[in-house]
């Protein structure tokens, strides 16, 4: 039982950790600095749900493990995450599509996970569910300027939705952790909320003057730790440190 | 294409307080400097409320005009309480 | 207006300075005045921006999620901090935009400290530690400057500041209590850091020419090197506390001063990074003109839907 709840807390913390790593990079290069400062907001929300999480995680492990053995110290084959949120920030559209269609899961799942009856997971979505329903606004804000602003942004922000697009199935789908938990109504049963989700996007999309794109083939495999090849340079990175020097302090 | 207009931000910290002029910040449209100086000026808990307005909406009085604005108020000394003498035996008046 | 009007409007202006009041956005100041400020105030709003570049490297290579989160909030201070001096710079009549141009066209200066290149984690130690503890020496004194916005500015950014040098000097000391790399680490990092931070407080006073007209409008209430000499009494019993080394062989407590005598600042080595050669000058520069450029669809984008909307508000919820 905790070890399919640790793996399910991993399965759900990898998705911001990995997001927060690419919101992470783009700090000091934002198009401006208002905005620059936003999106740095929105990583620092992601990163402190994450330690709430590990440090949960950590505590049901016990042993030597910590929220940072948890962060930094799987293989890539450990790590749950979904493909979306490792896709690289390729422009500013990447960078808010991916966000948006993200923010649009994050926000129902927080909600859903209010309702858990493991009550330390129920407490840290209560929290997070206010910081989430931020960046679901601010994304699907950016969304709208971008795909009705100009030509050229509208065609970014297109060519951005068509390309990630293909990832959203993935997040509705169940890895063994979930399928062990949602029954005991631990974890979150995600496809109750898929319809409403790409209603949803495909509403801001409208709006947005963006076309939804006519998608037969869905791509997955980060749930079940199968990662595009974007993920061995986001942990070289993100490792270095606690691999290069192992079992310090910092 | 031009930057984007420059907003004055006002914050309340606390209910009970008046809004206080904090700064401003650049945004395209009303929504976003509402979002921008969410982002900017209370990332330490510093508001529970935002008014932003644009700059150049403001419409403020010059420093050339301040003798005859203000000057005129300072000789009014009728309007504080020490104005009016008082016996001493009379408190909390 | 005759040069007689303008001298007693200055004369005035001036009795107004010695007397503590503050200069505000839309009173007269001669023009000198209205310069000088726009170059300082937008120096070191570019100093906070391109300041971002060196810990940003590092953000996505933090050793612990406790040290990732403190720095990536320290860096987007910094950002927030060069926000704040570029809206105190743009009271006096310029644009962002127009000060952006200055720093991407090499015409405007910003902070040589930030030319040093961020190799190691001890690094992010250092720079919180001593690049941070340096700017704060500066910062405070600047409160109490003339112009209203920018000692405004100055208020909120000494608020903030404070757990920036913490932040640094925290890292520096779980470095030092760890093991020999660690401390290695630290050593190398402060070895590296300790000169160009000297550096930072600017050429010797006999070589500093604005310093007098500065001091009387309070643009400077203490000379380069009283500040500098401040920033190593400070440091030293920091260092020596977590057992580190000052690299300077001709550092010592001189009793009869009161404060540390230390060794000669390289000034070739200072004016060859001021003057743009320095290790990082190149790639500073560069990353910020490519954020800028690589925006611009994006602020060009948020400005064509403002104007498209500003009738039809209506919105779905998400």
């Amino acid at each position: 039982m905790s070890k399919a709840l640790i793996q399910y807390i991993c399965t759900v913390a990898d998705n911001n950790l990995i997001l927060g790593q690419r919101l992470g990079e783009l700090c000091g290069h934002g198009p401006n600095i208002e905005t620059d400062i936003a999106l740095t907001n929105i990583g620092l929300d992601l990163f402190g749900q994450v330690r709430s999480y590990f440090q949960y995680a950590a505590k049901l492990e016990g042993g030597n493990s910590s929220e940072d053995t948890f962060a930094f110290l799987r293989k890539e084959n450990e790590y749950k995450n979904v493909l979306l949120v490792e896709q690289p920030n390729t422009d500013f559209a990447y960078t808010i599509l991916r966000q948006f269609l993200y923010d649009v899961y994050h926000i129902r799942f927080m909600e859903h996970l209010q309702q858990s009856n493991d009550e330390t997971l129920a407490a840290i979505a209560a929290k997070g569910v206010k910081e989430v329903a931020y960046h679901a606004r601010f994304s699907a804000d950016w969304v709208r300027r971008l795909g009705d602003g100009t030509k050229e942004s509208h065609r970014r922000a297109q060519q951005a939705l068509d390309d990630l697009y293909t990832y959203t199935d993935e997040l509705f789908h169940h890895n063994e952790s979930e399928l062990n938990l949602v029954n005991e109504g631990i974890a979150v049963n995600t496809a109750q909320f898929k319809s409403d989700y790409y209603q949803t996007i495909h509403a801001v999309f409208s709006e947005a003057t963006l076309q939804v794109p006519d998608q037969k083939y869905f791509l997955k495999g980060g749930k079940k730790g199968i990662h595009s090849e974007h993920m061995g340079y986001i942990l070289t990175e993100m490792q270095y440190m606690q691999r290069t020097y192992p079992n310090m302090q910092w | 294409m031009k930057d984007w207009p420059l907003w004055e931000v006002f914050i309340r910290s606390k209910n009970g307080l008046e809004h206080r002029h904090c700064g401003s910040l650049h945004a395209a449209d009303a929504q976003m400097a509402l979002e921008n100086a969410r982002d900017v000026y209370t990332r330490r808990s510093e508001g529970v409320s935002i008014w932003v307005v644009p700059s150049a909406m403001i419409t403020a009085s010059q420093p050339e005009e301040s003798a005859e604005l203000f000057d005129p108020a300072a000789d009014k000394a009728y309007r504080h309480p020490t104005f009016y003498v008082l016996p001493d035996e009379l408190k909390h008046m | 207006m005759s040069e007689m009007e303008i001298k007693s409007l200055e004369e005035r202006f001036n009795q107004r300075i010695a007397n503590d009041e503050k200069i505000e956005a839309k009173d007269w100041m001669p023009e000198k005045y209205r310069k000088t400020h726009i170059r300082q105030i937008s120096q070191h709003a570019h100093s906070e921006i391109v300041g971002m570049l060196p810990e940003g490297n590092w953000i996505t290579r933090c050793p612990t999620l406790r040290r990732k989160v403190a720095l990536l909030a320290k860096v987007q201070d910094e950002g927030g901090h060069g926000l704040y001096l570029y809206s105190a710079a743009e009271t006096l009549g310029i644009s962002r935009e127009e000060l952006i141009e200055q720093l991407l066209s090499g015409e405007a200066k910003y902070s040589s400290i930030f030319n040093y290149p961020a190799l190691t984690w001890a690094d992010m130690g250092a720079i919180g530690w001593l690049v941070d503890g340096a700017a704060i020496m500066n910062q405070v004194a600047l409160i109490n400057t003339s112009y209203g916005p920018y000692s405004r500015a100055m208020i909120r950014i000494c608020k903030e500041e404070s757990f920036h040098q913490r932040q640094g000097y925290e890292i520096m000391m779980a470095l030092m209590n760890g093991t020999q790399d660690q401390r290695d680490m630290a050593q190398d990092a402060l070895n590296r850091w300790w000169w160009p931070s000297l550096m930072m407080f600017g050429p010797r006073d006999a070589e500093s020419p604005n310093t007098e007209q500065s001091m009387r409008w309070k643009l400077k209430r203490k000379t380069n090197d009283e500040l500098r000499q401040a920033f190593v009494d400070q440091t030293v019993p920091q260092a020596e506390l977590i057992g580190l080394r000052i690299p300077d062989d001709k550092l010592k407590w001189n009793e009869d001063r009161k404060h540390y005598d230390f060794g000669d600042i390289d000034w070739e080595e200072f004016w060859q990074v001021v003057n743009g050669h320095g290790p990082c000058n190149k790639q500073r520069l560069e990353a910020r003109r490519k954020a800028h450029e690589e925006g611009a669809w994006v602020r060009d984008a948020a400005m064509a839907y403002a104007e498209k909307q500003s009738n039809k508000p209506l919105r779905v919820a998400v």
